[in-house]
């Protein structure tokens, strides 16, 4: 399982908030497929998958605020 | 740097999505798209829709078609007498901060206007470009609502690639326009850089400021036209 961790995106940005999931939970993914989009400020950022597999766990719905450095999804990698 | 001239906000989404494609697969190291809209409100990500106050068909009769994209931010209005510059900046080059990239934008709106003798102004927690109703007076905490915005900023990152951007108030013909929503889901009042300033306004001078500017903040040795 590959835990895709919301990254830092900048001095002084501690949150962010989920607005778009391009994948569902149970859905296959590649590697550096757009996987979840979030918002902070007055800005969109893309977070690619880190690796290719199955999205086994969404932990934060569209809406939700982030911490960073906290787990938004694991996805079980492709053998 | 691609001067698109006045085109419909749509044109220019592609021309951004286009040249977001070269950057990527690194045919293009970066662009910057500078325009004006025709008549147009756009909604970020998060907008809300009740943030438009005109109703659907006055601004169908008025021709001013609504588009939900892709950045951040929430309702705003482009026209006319505007300039919007559209970076496509991989920010791997730059600082992996969009934090810094928002300020570098705010930066490079604040040195044009200045060239004109008008102070911009940061209104902390509100990301864009403010004018303060006196520039003698000094704002505080109290009268920090009373600032005016005169640029709106609204970006997308993907890949660390930029793109939307930032648009300026010049022209005062269609500042009313934005009465037909509530900026930046705020009740805020906008003004317009020939105001401030009180002088009439080349947009040609502006975009070669603007283009300016961004070499200047983002340390770019040379802008090529095409």
């Amino acid at each position: 399982m590959t835990k895709v961790i919301l990254p830092e995106l900048g001095e002084n940005i501690l949150k962010a908030i989920v607005s778009y999931w391009y994948f569902q939970e149970g859905e296959t993914v590649q590697e550096k497929d757009d996987l979840v989009e979030i918002t902070t400020d007055k800005s969109t950022f893309n977070l690619p998958s880190p690796c290719s597999g199955i999205v086994r766990e969404i932990f934060f719905r569209e809406g939700d605020s982030v911490n960073i450095g906290e787990t938004l999804a694991v996805i079980e990698d492709k053998e | 740097m691609c001067d698109l001239g006045l085109v419909d906000f749509k044109y220019s989404w592609q021309i951004q999505h286009d040249l977001f494609n070269r950057v990527k697969d690194g045919s293009l190291h970066g662009a910057l798209v500078i325009c004006r809209h025709n008549p147009v409100i756009t909604l970020g990500r998060l907008a809300k829709k009740n943030n438009i106050l005109a109703k659907e068909e006055e601004l169908s009769s008025m021709g001013v078609p609504v588009y939900q994209i892709e950045r951040g931010g929430d309702v705003t209005y482009h026209g006319p007498g505007q300039i919007t510059a559209y970076p496509i900046f991989n920010l791997q080059y730059i600082k992996k901060d969009i934090h810094y990239y928002l300020r570098q934008l705010e930066d490079v709106i604040m040195g044009m206007l200045n060239e004109f003798g008008v102070t911009g102004t940061r209104y902390r927690g509100y990301t864009g470009v403010w004018i303060k109703p006196s520039e003698a007076e000094k704002v505080t905490q109290e009268n920090e609502h009373s600032l005016c915005k005169i640029a709106s900023i609204g970006i997308a990152i993907k890949n660390w690639i930029t793109f939307h951007g930032l648009s300026i108030n010049i022209k005062k013909f269609d500042l009313a326009m934005f009465n037909l929503i509530r900026p930046c889901g705020m009740n805020i009042k906008v003004t317009c850089l020939e105001d401030i300033a009180k002088q009439d306004i080349e947009m040609d001078l502006i975009k070669k400021i603007l283009v300016q500017k961004f070499k200047e903040n983002f340390k770019i040795k040379a802008i090529m036209e095409q």
